[in-house]
């Protein structure tokens, strides 16, 4: 292929490192008696704090923050800025994540002083335009999943699923049904078993069978009328379809139960296959992922949740609904189980998803998973010539390696193999995670990367496994081209230092 | 047509060959034929990026409470705070932006150290040895503190002060439900929580400090409460007010909450916001969400890493201490820049600014009859409860055509009864916040019209 001799657009291995220090914390910068602020000239008297308040309520001295210029300031949190790795920078083949491209318009819409400089308690008259932004996300979002009526509210996806199991349980509780335990997969994510304990549930785990895929068998056996649903997400944690998930939902409705659809990885399926019509009641969003909102390093995210039409009376309400043509107002859903958020959600994150669903319309978001699909196999296959695939069929927006006969036969373990990738220029892929394979290794590359930045990826693993079958001790000793190298981890938890008071 | 995919004509090919495949569609022979939608999404179609923009503008020009075109008195937890040039330019450097969470902490040193100094600005705030790397918001931070407090406690007896803020009051009976806590709320009586009801064993007691109608507790009573009752205190903290006044830690709360926004996060129609956390070294390990710790690399250099990982849901799974994943890490890293902004003479200074100007308004409202302060006597910090003759609802509604977002009428914010107010008093209390950005003239404009408007 020729288009390969082109370079890798993805590939960050050029970017440039002043030296090895360590960066000093903003408090060994500060130096008593400088400092950056400016506030407001306002006229008001300068009264004394003890003029105001009562002297017992008084602190006799100030917190102690940092005294720094606003040059030392600026120049400190760059360097910082310089020991990130980041989306921008390079590909970031993170599975689970999607860590697809943030469009800078989203970033111009997030920053527009009629939005982001809106008062979230100003009322509905006032705030038209942010009440329409929810409204037509809201339409676009259950569009795409197939559902009746969605919360924008939860701020992330555990937010969304502990949201969609009190939505479950107070579906139940309506039909004087008091039901006990939620099923999951041991392919689940953490989250949903965490939330199914906040949910008043208890968890019955259930195994994947030899394809990787929910057992049927299992699963029937441990449903009853005692089951209030199950978690899923389809394709699943493996990155596979679960093919069998028109019979999982009959069998779940069949003892009244409802499904659940954890939407991590709803950016496989976009004008494909719609949760809804899988039979699905419940499904929550990570617009952090599918919907290109940036990730800020850990968050925020929004992981709106969507339901069926039986489910809409007791979603958290208020929701904005326009009741009249073109006027918006709040609406309390008449058996709402109540706010899931102190205000109406991550209300930026959420236009900056409705940004990129305009620019996309209906059919750039089915290109955009046929993409990400297409990308993920092509990755596969590339790499199944030297290494084993978790279940080697085709797969849809990620894949996952295990590395358990490298380990068993040369002692290299998947993170060692993570932290070599990552001085060939790119982000680690996802370790050990799912759980149920030995020694994953999970790439989800999304449709924003190239085919050269693919290639580059491919042969960026390929130089990592010639060094762990040749060369271990580089892989050990990886990686080496970073602003730190391996960290120690158990000292962190040992002596634990978790702020800059409680260094020794 | 508009989009982000590099793909070319002849790549795609080549691709679909490499797999064997003749089209697109062949991706997904996994998903079963009947379940595949068999039209496109009924969405709009896609619309390039300058007229995208252009509709985000007529949205945002219907935003008419926008700060920038109306003077923003408003307050309840979220604050019309300076948000300088500087903070939002480093803020918004996209390796903070665009990286995930730090898993690879050799590559994410940046994030990793600006939590960590995040943590030590947060726990010096609140007065307590512990911090995180943020929660979704305050009310949900809330929602974990009491989590923790009736795992410390053993108790699920919740007693929680009517003076917390209305929405967070209805978020922790949300996911109460949820957890079978029970929640018992105490009303304000004269604008401070009366405790006095208040019997035998408790799991936790949250108090708010100041209360969402402005009023400033008894910190050292509350806790004298918690000594008798075995409760473990948790107090939902203005983080501001420690620039003037003692912070909660030093009266010997066990857990501080509170909203972050006023540190570097503009207003945002409510979010994404910064929930904070602060606990004592006691109760650490069961923290909700991520802390980041000091160590040292290979080489023995300075390093952080995000540590006591075994309280997290990827490997407690369903005994996890809580089921938070992503956070709010960049308004967390915003708030250490704006607050290293700020520095230690800028933070007293801006509380201090926002009490003067809280002052003034209110000794401009102690004269007036159309619009009166609720409970004259109290102190208060940046929040006045004010009386108004005609129903708050409609005063912020003419309030506006005057220009300024008067404040938030608690019925508003309830959304129905409240503990602490009659039928007859509730419609009818605004509530009202003065920032450091607000001037003299502004708020003798504000007073002068609300006194007329109110009436
Ligand atoms: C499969 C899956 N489910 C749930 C989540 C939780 O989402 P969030 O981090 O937004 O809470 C994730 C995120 O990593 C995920 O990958």
């Amino acid at each position: 292929m020729t288009t390969l001799n082109t370079a890798a657009g993805g590939k960050a291995s050029s970017a440039p490192l002043m030296g090895k220090d360590a960066e000093p914390t903003i408090f060994e910068l500060s130096q008593p008696g400088r400092s950056a602020y400016q506030l407001r000239t306002t006229g008001v008297p300068q009264w004394s704090a003890e003029e105001l308040f009562d002297a017992s309520l008084l602190s006799d001295h100030p917190v102690p923050l940092a005294e720094v210029s606003e040059r030392d300031l600026v120049a400190h949190v760059t360097r910082l800025s310089h020991r990130q790795f980041s989306v921008d920078l390079g590909a970031y083949p993170l599975g689970s994540c999607t860590m697809k491209y943030n469009p800078k318009i989203c970033d111009a819409v997030a920053s527009m002083p009629g939005l982001a400089g809106v008062h979230p308690g100003a009322p509905a008259s006032l705030t038209q335009g942010w009440l329409e932004t929810f409204v037509s996300l809201e339409r676009a979002l259950c569009e795409v999943t197939g559902m009746a009526a969605a919360t924008l509210q939860p701020a992330a996806g555990a937010a969304g699923e502990l949201t969609g199991l009190l939505l479950m349980r107070a579906y139940h509780e309506a039909n004087g049904d008091v039901r006990r335990r939620i099923i999951i997969p041991d392919s689940a994510h953490g989250t949903n078993p965490a939330s199914v304990t906040l949910g008043g549930y208890e968890v019955t785990t259930i195994a994947s069978d030899d394809r990787g895929c929910v057992d049927l068998a299992a699963l029937k056996a441990a449903l009853d009328t005692d089951v209030a649903g199950i978690m899923l997400t389809n394709p699943n944690t493996l990155g596979l379809f679960e093919e069998d998930i028109a019979e999982i939902a009959a069998a779940l409705h069949n003892v009244g139960g409802l499904l659940y659809y954890d939407g991590a990885n709803l950016n496989a399926i976009m004008g494909v296959v719609r949760p809804g019509d899988m039979g699905f009641d419940i499904v929550h969003m990570n617009l952090h992922k599918t919907f290109a909102t940036p990730h800020g390093g850990g968050g925020p995210g929004a992981g709106p949740v969507a339901v069926s039409p039986r489910l809409v009376d007791f979603l958290p309400g208020p929701r904005a609904q326009e009741v009249a043509p073109g006027v918006y107002d709040w609406v309390k859903p008449p058996k709402s189980i109540g706010r899931v958020h102190g205000w109406h959600g991550n209300s930026l994150v959420l236009a900056r998803a409705l940004a990129y669903i305009e620019v996309h319309g209906g059919d750039g978001l089915r290109r955009v998973s046929e993409r990400a699909v297409l990308n993920a196999n092509w990755i596969r296959q590339r790499l199944s010539a030297k290494f084993d695939v978790a279940f080697d069929r085709p797969c849809m927006h990620e894949v996952v390696l295990s590395l358990a006969k490298l380990r068993k036969d040369h002692g290299v373990k998947a993170l060692d193999m993570a932290k070599r990738i990552m001085e060939e220029g790119f982000h680690a892929p996802t370790v050990y995670f799912p759980l149920i394979v030995d020694e994953a290794l999970m790439i989800e590359p999304t449709e924003t990367e190239s085919l050269q930045t693919l290639e580059a990826l491919a042969q960026a693993f390929e130089v990592a496994l010639d060094d762990a079958l040749n060369n271990e001790q580089a892989v050990f000793a990886a990686p080496r081209t970073t602003p730190v190298g391996r960290v120690d981890e158990a000292r962190a938890a040992r002596t634990l230092v978790q702020t800059f008071d409680a260094r020794g | 047509m508009a989009d982000y995919l590099p793909h070319t004509n002849d790549e795609l090919r080549s691709m679909l060959d490499f797999l064997g495949l003749s089209s697109t569609e062949e991706l997904f022979n996994a998903v079963p034929e009947a379940l595949r939608l068999a039209r496109g999404l009924e969405i709009a179609d896609g619309m390039n990026e300058p007229d995208v923009l252009s509709r985000f503008e007529e949205r945002a020009k219907r935003n008419t409470a926008r700060s920038d075109q109306m003077l923003c008195f408003a307050g309840s937890g979220a604050y019309d705070h300076e948000l300088p040039p500087v903070v939002k330019a480093l803020a918004g450097r996209s390796e903070f932006v665009t990286a995930y969470t730090p898993y690879q902490p050799e590559v994410a040193q940046g994030v990793l150290q600006a939590i960590f100094e995040f943590q030590t600005m947060i726990a010096r705030i609140y007065g307590l040895p512990v911090s995180n790397a943020s929660l979704y918001d305050g009310a949900t931070a809330l929602v974990e503190g009491v989590n923790l407090g009736v795992a410390s406690s053993g108790s699920n007896r919740v007693v929680l002060s009517a003076g917390v803020h209305p929405h967070w009051r209805q978020v922790v009976a949300t996911f109460a439900r949820g957890t079978g806590h029970h929640l018992e709320v105490v009303p304000l009586i004269d604008g401070l929580t009366d405790f006095s009801a208040i019997e035998g064993t408790c799991g936790v007691i949250v108090v708010a400090q100041p209360n969402y109608l402005g009023g400033l507790e008894d910190l050292s009573a509350v806790r004298a409460l918690c000594d008798r009752t075995g409760a473990i205190m948790v107090v939902a903290a203005d983080p501001v007010a420690s620039g003037v006044l003692k912070t909660p830690g030093s009266y010997g709360a066990d857990v501080v909450v509170g909203e972050g926004q006023g540190f570097g996060t503009a207003l945002s129609f409510g979010g994404p916001y910064l929930g904070l956390f602060a606990c004592s070294i006691k109760e650490i390990r069961r923290l909700p969400g991520r802390i980041v710790g000091e160590t040292v690399d290979v080489e023995g250099r300075r390093a952080y890493v995000t540590t006591l990982r075994t309280r997290e849901q990827d490997i407690r799974r369903e005994k996890a201490s809580s089921n938070i994943c992503s956070n709010q890490t960049l308004m967390a890293v915003a708030a250490s820049i704006q607050l290293g902004w700020l520095g230690t003479e800028g933070f007293a200074e801006m509380a201090l600014a926002c009490a003067r100007g809280t002052r003034y308004l209110a000794n401009h409202l102690k004269g007036g009859s159309g619009a009166t302060l609720l409970h004259p006597d109290l102190g208060v910090f940046r929040e006045l409860a004010v009386r108004t003759v005609k129903p708050a609802t409609q005063v912020v509604n003419e309030m506006a055509a005057r220009g300024f977002l008067a404040g938030i009428a608690v019925s508003a914010l309830t959304g129905g009864p409240d503990p602490s107010l009659s039928d007859d008093v509730l419609g009818h209390v605004l509530l009202v916040s003065v920032t450091e950005r607000r001037t003299a003239k502004e708020i003798d404009d504000f007073a002068a019209a609300l006194e007329e408007v109110a009436k």
